[in-house]
Order: structure tokens, then sequence, then C-alpha cells
């Protein structure tokens, strides 16, 4: 087809996939507002299992790397290459350190015998088990996003490096960015329903 | 067709301070919740958290940006949701 | 008439030729009629599967299958009937073929990712027949998967379940193409209020399949963590809610409905004012009420559950609620009606199959306000009632659509007509197969006998043995009427551009259309339904 690409119109697109996103995440919440209703106590037991200190590197973690995947855009729309391809690597750096915490963490719960199934979670309180049940989906699904996300990202680099990106044509860019930025979203509001309940 | 709105660039100091705002209502966030507000902590932390969310949409995500569509669609998403949390609530909180 | 390419000898991506020129295709047209191929196969077997689930209930005790393969059975056919055929017909084949040629485009806005979601379709589909033969059968929990049983049960839930995630990504990837498209391919000229009402039903059912699908895309994933890891998320020995389950599935499964009907709906709003040569009486108010069912829809869904032990509260504010969404659903019923009133009635196939849904779906709505008062629902839930209310507004509703659409476009689609008067014969059949089916259930429901039984008491016999006769008649006459429209490629009776006298754009280009669907610029009417120039050419004719 000979018409020009209607930036507009595949912004629209990505952003309803970002609703049906959000709209799975939330789905979860649905199940974390009910429970944490029924169980309060239990799951402000559960929070205090978390390290807060990975939590809150993680938390930080994303939003670093969503303000360097913002400026990778601001790199690409003044030409700058080299530091667009920088900014993404940093990103894809973010969130390979997000997933090794992620995997020790959960080493760590595994370690204390914290997993679904486990006998102490069976033993134990019917709403501990069940926040440690969420906090897994939950973050299980997220972690799963964020490979989706990297992936996104890592492809994008690649493109910029062969100039398949440019400061003319750089949708598929934004539109990772827009996954990824919503990765960071949801961690925004699993950080605190899990981490920091009291 | 270039549209004015496709050009719109942020520099990366406004995008630093965006950051830098994010941090800060982190630090807020975890500070608060060594203190014990009874059942004030919960609304307290997701409105630090929607307060962070909003930050990444307008900014990072560019949605102050963008037109009429992706706002409204956006907000009715957002509704969506919060009538499925919150209607479930009319059978779990009156059982 | 010049000699235009049709879209059959036009490929696209060009240079494709064969088999890849339908399977590696861009084209919206040629996406449709695959969809519909596949859409016939998973219908006919959903009829026959249903058949024989009615032929064993015809007589107590067993008739022609032991009770473990009833319940596989039903839950099959539920399974193909709702994922394979009654959410996607109309908008995959009639939405994708049609909706970018009434706003004047020349395709979806995202042609690979419509390529995308008939992958999908075809590979969700392909799971289901894979789940029949292995494991230990397929999935006998009713295709609403309710747990403990889907998490408990031995039989194929997990592989089930996740076609139904995957039918489900189509579905919301389908929705995701038309709104884009409709926001961004109109032609210039048209504006939102001169958009034809089946595009209309198109973007507002696009949008429940956006936000409502995900919902039992996570659902589905949590039933299948369930079975395989025992979190206990919905078991009430490890702090679990059962009924968080349901809450979770009739989030999607209710709005589904209104999936299912919207684009019904907006076929019979076409079809009306063409055979009334009248324009739409109300389109506004038809446009308010397409998107208010769609937001409307979305906050309802607990009343599947009155009887589930959930709050009073609940039971109360969803029947209240339940009851609002009725009010737009009348709206368009009285628009059609009073569209034909002083038309010029021109009876034809698609007429007759539309008039036929209004009769039926009105039935059906009107059983559903039995069914949301909370009150008289506790009498039949569960019953042959409900059984009845949803084939009368799933089939009599959008299968009779469907029928009716598949009437009315044919000649665009293929460039030839089918023969009316079997169309009649078959659609008569149908109807009164279909009334002598399924009245005899309402009656069954209110007597006490149980959805989803194998067996049942004696007094219930006579009715079913009645329903299944009526089964019969009813799938003599669907053959009949698909033998007739097969029988319409043998035949190859030409059909022209306009054989209805219509005056969206589909009717303004050639049958069946060229590749990039126009010849000329589209002339956009100033009001989409204006017969004017089609009752003057009429009156030119005859003087």
């Amino acid at each position: 087809m000979e018409k020009a690409i209607d930036k507009t119109g595949v912004k629209i697109g990505m952003w309803i996939f970002l609703y049906s996103e959000v709209i799975l995440f939330g789905g979860l919440f649905v199940l974390y507002a009910a429970y944490f209703h029924a169980f309060p106590e239990d799951f402000a037991l559960g929070g205090k299992e978390l390290n807060r200190i990975f939590g809150t590197a993680n938390t930080l973690v994303l939003l670093i790397s969503s303000f360097t995947v913002a400026a990778s855009i601001t790199a690409i729309q003044q030409r700058r290459k080299g530091l667009a391809i920088g900014l993404l690597v940093f990103s894809l750096l973010c969130g390979l350190t997000f997933l090794i915490n992620k995997y020790f963490e959960w080493g760590a719960k595994f370690h204390h015998d914290l997993y679904p199934n486990s006998d102490r979670l069976l033993d134990s309180d019917p709403g501990f088990n069940i926040f440690f049940g969420l906090y897994y989906t939950i973050t299980g699904l997220h972690g799963l996003h964020v490979i989706i996300g990297m992936v996104l990202l890592a492809i994008s680099l690649v493109l910029v490096a062969r100039n398949k990106i440019s400061a003319e044509r750089y949708a598929m860019l934004e539109n990772s960015g827009l996954y990824w930025h919503l990765v960071d979203l949801i961690w925004i509001f699993v950080f605190p329903l899990f981490y920091l309940v009291l | 067709m270039n549209e004015h709105e496709s050009e719109h660039i942020l520099s990366y100091g406004f995008l630093a301070q965006i950051l830098g705002g994010l941090v800060l209502l982190t630090a807020i966030t975890v500070g608060v919740s060594y203190i014990d507000w009874g059942f004030l902590n919960v609304p307290i932390a997701l409105f630090v958290a929607s307060s962070k969310a909003t930050l990444v949409l307008l900014f990072f995500m560019h949605i102050k940006y963008e037109g009429m569509v992706i706002k409204v669609s956006f907000i009715s998403t957002m509704l969506v949701l919060a009538f499925l949390i919150s209607f479930t609530f009319w059978d779990v909180a009156f059982r | 008439m010049e000699q235009v390419k049709s879209f059959y000898e036009t490929p696209s991506p060009a240079g494709l030729t064969g088999i890849k020129a339908w399977l590696l295709t861009h084209d919206h047209k040629r996406l449709a009629l695959m969809y519909l191929w596949a859409v016939f196969f998973w219908l006919v077997l959903a009829v026959f599967l249903g058949m024989a689930l009615r032929l064993e209930l015809m007589f107590i005790g067993e008739t022609i299958m032991p009770p473990e393969i009833y319940n596989s059975i039903f839950t099959l056919h539920g399974v193909i009937m709702i994922f394979l055929f009654v959410i996607p017909a109309i908008p995959a084949i009639f939405g994708n073929f049609f909706l970018p040629i009434q706003i004047g485009a020349d395709d979806v806005f995202f042609p690979r990712l419509n390529l995308f979601s008939w992958y999908l379709y075809m590979f969700g589909g392909l799971l289901a027949v894979i789940s029949l033969f292995t494991g230990d059968g397929f999935a006998d929990t009713g295709w609403t998967f309710y747990v403990p049983f889907s998490v408990t049960t031995e039989t194929n839930v997990s592989l089930t379940v996740t076609a139904a995630f995957i039918l489900g990504m189509s579905s919301m990837l389908t929705g995701l193409n038309f709104v884009t498209t409709v926001h961004r391919m109109r032609v210039k000229g048209m504006g939102w209020l001169q958009i034809p009402l089946f595009t209309w039903s198109i973007y507002a059912t696009a949008w429940v399949q956006i936000l409502a699908t995900p919902v039992v895309s996570i659902t589905l994933v949590l039933v299948v963590l369930e079975r395989f890891l025992n979190i206990g998320l919905f078991d009430p020995a490890k702090g679990g809610d059962p009924l968080l389950y349901q809450h979770l599935f009739w989030m999607y499964s209710h709005p589904a409905v209104y999936i299912m009907i919207l684009p019904g709906m907006g076929i019979i709003s076409e079809i009306i004012p063409v055979f009334s040569r009248k324009a739409i009486f109300g389109y506004k108010g038809i446009v308010i009420s397409s998107m208010a069912i769609a937001v409307a829809g979305s906050l309802v869904w607990a009343h599947h559950m009155y009887t589930s032990g959930m709050s009073d509260v609940s039971v109360f504010v969803f029947s209240l609620l339940t009851y609002l969404v009725a009010i737009p659903t009348a709206v368009k019923v009285f628009s059609w009606v009073s569209t034909m009133y002083k038309g010029s009635i021109l009876m034809t196939p698609p007429l007759l199959l539309a008039l036929i849904f209004i009769y039926l779906f009105t039935i059906g709505g009107l059983t559903g306000l039995v069914l949301g008062a909370a009150g008289t629902d506790i009498h039949v839930h569960d019953t042959q009632f409900i059984v009845a209310h949803f084939h009368f507004t799933m089939f009599g509703g959008t299968g009779f659509a469907f029928f009716a659409g598949l009437h009315y476009w044919w000649p665009k689609m293929f460039g030839i007509m089918y023969d009316f008067k079997k169309a009649y014969i078959g659609s008569v059949l149908v109807t009164v197969g279909f009334i002598f089916h399924y009245i005899p259930m309402f009656i069954l429901g209110m007597q006490g006998m149980p959805r989803r039984y194998y067996d049942y008491l004696p007094h219930f016999e006579t009715g079913n043995f009645l329903a299944g006769f009526g089964g019969i008649l009813m799938v003599i006459g669907i053959m009949l009427m698909f033998i007739n429209l097969w029988a319409s490629f043998r035949v190859r009776e030409p059909a022209s551009a306009d054989p209805w006298g219509g005056t969206t754009l589909e009717w303004s280009v050639p049958s069946p259309p060229p590749l990039h669907n126009f010849v000329e610029e589209p002339k956009i009417l100033e009001y989409p339904y204006d017969f004017s120039g089609v009752l003057a050419r009429a009156a030119k004719n005859k003087g």
C-alpha cells in the first residue's frame, strides 16, 4: 500500500493491547482485594516474610529502567543513535537485575518452606497460604511480562542498531517502551500490596 | 503525515525530574509503611502508588500529549477495573 | 458493466498462488471466508453433538451413551458453540468482510494481525480437537469449568481451557483491530453518526471483546495453575473461596453474551430498513443503546450466581442492575418494529429470518426477566428453563441473525444468488423445529427438571421426547438451509452489485468486490439509511 503509516493508529492499537494486559492483571487484583478483606492479619504476617530491601531495590530498578527507556526515545528523536543504544542496553540490564533479584527472592522463600503446597503453608493459617498463593501467581505473571518486555526492547535495540528505527520511524521503540512502562506500572502496585502490608 | 504530538520531545532533564519524583514517592511509601495508621495504611499506600503510576503514565508513557481517544479509553479501562473490583465487594463484604 | 477483477482473482500480498494465496493473505475478505468455512465446520459438529444429547434424553435411562460420555458431550457442545461459533462468527466473518467496506476503507488497520487472529482461532480449535483424544477424555465439567470439580476431575480440563484461552486471544485481537479501523480508516466525510449500524454494533462489541476477555483469560490460567500446583486460591480448605472463581468467570461470560448478540442485532438493523424501504427508526437510539448495553452488560455478572451462596446484598444489587440492562435491549426491538410500520415491505429470505429473530429473541429476552428477578430465578436456576432461555437468545437470537446475515450478504460475498423458495422452507422448518424443541424445556424447567442431568424422573419423559422430536425437525431445517446455500455454487445464478436495494456502501461495489473494495470514490450519504435514491430508481424502472 502506498499510504504513509498512520502513527496515531498504531499507537491506539498498542494502547488497546495494554488495556487488555491491565484487565488481565486486574483479575488477580480482584482476588487480592477480596482476600485482603478476608484475611488482613494473615496478609500482614505474610508481608513481614517478604524482604523489603529486595522489593524496594526492584522497584527502583524498574523505575530507573522506565526512565532510560523514555530517554532512549528522546535520543532517537534527536538522532543520537549511540545514546539510544546505550540507554536500551542499560534498560535491559535493569530488567535482568530485576529477574535475578526475583530469582534470589523466590529461592529464599523456597528455602524457608514457603512455596505452593509446602508443609509450612499447608499448616499455617489459610490467609497466610492465600497471601503466598497470590504472591507467586502475581509476581510470576509479572516476571513473565518482564521477560516479554525485555524481548521487545532487545528487538528494538537490534532495529536501532540496523537503522531500521530512526527519528522518522520509531513506532516499534515507542510501543516496546509502552509495554515496558506497563510492566513498571504493575510493579508499582504489586510492591506496596505485598511488601508494605502492615 | 507528521502530527504535532508525535514530535513532542521530552528532555532528559525533564524525564530525570519525573524519575526523581518517583523515587521520592517510593521513599515516602516505604517510610509510611513503618508507621501504623490502622486501616488508613492501605488507602495511603494505594494513593501513593496511584500518584507514581500517574507520573509514569503522563510523562514516560506520554499520555498527557496524546489525543482524546487514548485518554478517554484509558480512563474507561481503569473505571471498568474499578467496577470489577468494587462490585465484587457487594458479595464479599456482606457475607 | 466493466469487468473489474474480484478479490478472488487478486491475491494480497501480490504474487501468491494456490493455497498460499489464502493461508498467507492480508485481505480481510479472504480472511472472512476462511473464518466462514471453519465456523461452518464447528457449527455443524456442535449441532450434531447437541442432537446426540437430545436423542439420549428422549428416553429414560441410557439411550445411546453412558453418563460419563454424556457429561463430556454437553461440555464439548457448549465449548464449541460458545467459543468457536456464537462469539466469533458474526464479527470474524461479517465484521471482517463488511466493516471496512461499510466505512469506505480498503482493509482493516492491522491486516497481518488479522491473519494472526485467524491462526489463533484455528489453533484454539485444533487444541480442542486434540483434547478429545488425549488423556482421560474431554472435559466433563460443563463449559463453565466451575471449581472445585474442574480442578479435581481427571479429564482433559487443562488442554480445553488452554484452547479457550487461545480463542480468547483471537477474539481480543480482532476487537483491537476493529476499534482502530473504525477510528482511523473511515472515509473522508463519514462522521460517527453516519456509520452504518452494523459497523456500530461491531465497534461496541469490539470494546467488550478487548476489556472483558482478559478476565476469563486469567481465570482459565488460574484453573490450570490450581490443577498443577494446587495453590488453593479457590479451595476452602486452604483459605480459598470458590465463589471468587464464579465471579471472575462471569465477569467475562456475561459480557460475552453481549459480544454474541450485539453484532446479531447489528445485522437485523441493516436488514429491516432495506426490506421496509424506509430509514431505520431511531438511529441514534440504536447507537446509544448499543454502547449502553456494552457498558451496563459488564456490571451484572453475578446474576448467574443468585443461588451460589453469595451475600443477599449482592443478590439484590445485581438483580436490580440486570433489569436496567433490559431497557436498551428493548429499545432496539421497538426501533425495528417502528421501522417496518408504514414501510414498503419486500419479503425475502433475509427479512424472514430477521423477523423470526425478533420473535425468538424477544421470547428469550422476556424469559431473561424471569431469570433476572432473584425471586423467580431461585425456582428455575440450573434447570431446563435456563437451557431454553439461552438457546432462545443465543440460537434464536445470534444463530438466526447469523443465518439472516448469510442470506443477506451471500450475493455480495460470492456474486451468486441462492434459491429463495428452498431458503424459505428451510427457515420455516428450523423455526418450527426450534419452537417444538425448546418450549418444552421451559415447562420441564418450571416443573423442576435440572440441567446437565443424564437421567430424570418418569414424568419428565414426555417433554423430553417432544423436545427431541422438535430437535430432529430443526436439524433437518438447518441442513436444508445450508444445502440450499451450497447449491448456489452449482447453479451459479449471478447476483448484481445491489440485488436488494441497499444504501450502505457494500451495495455500491461489485459482487464480489475487487481487492481494494472500491472501484470509484465511495459516495457518502448524509444519512446512512436514506432510501430516496433507491425508491427513485425503482419508480423510474417501473415507469
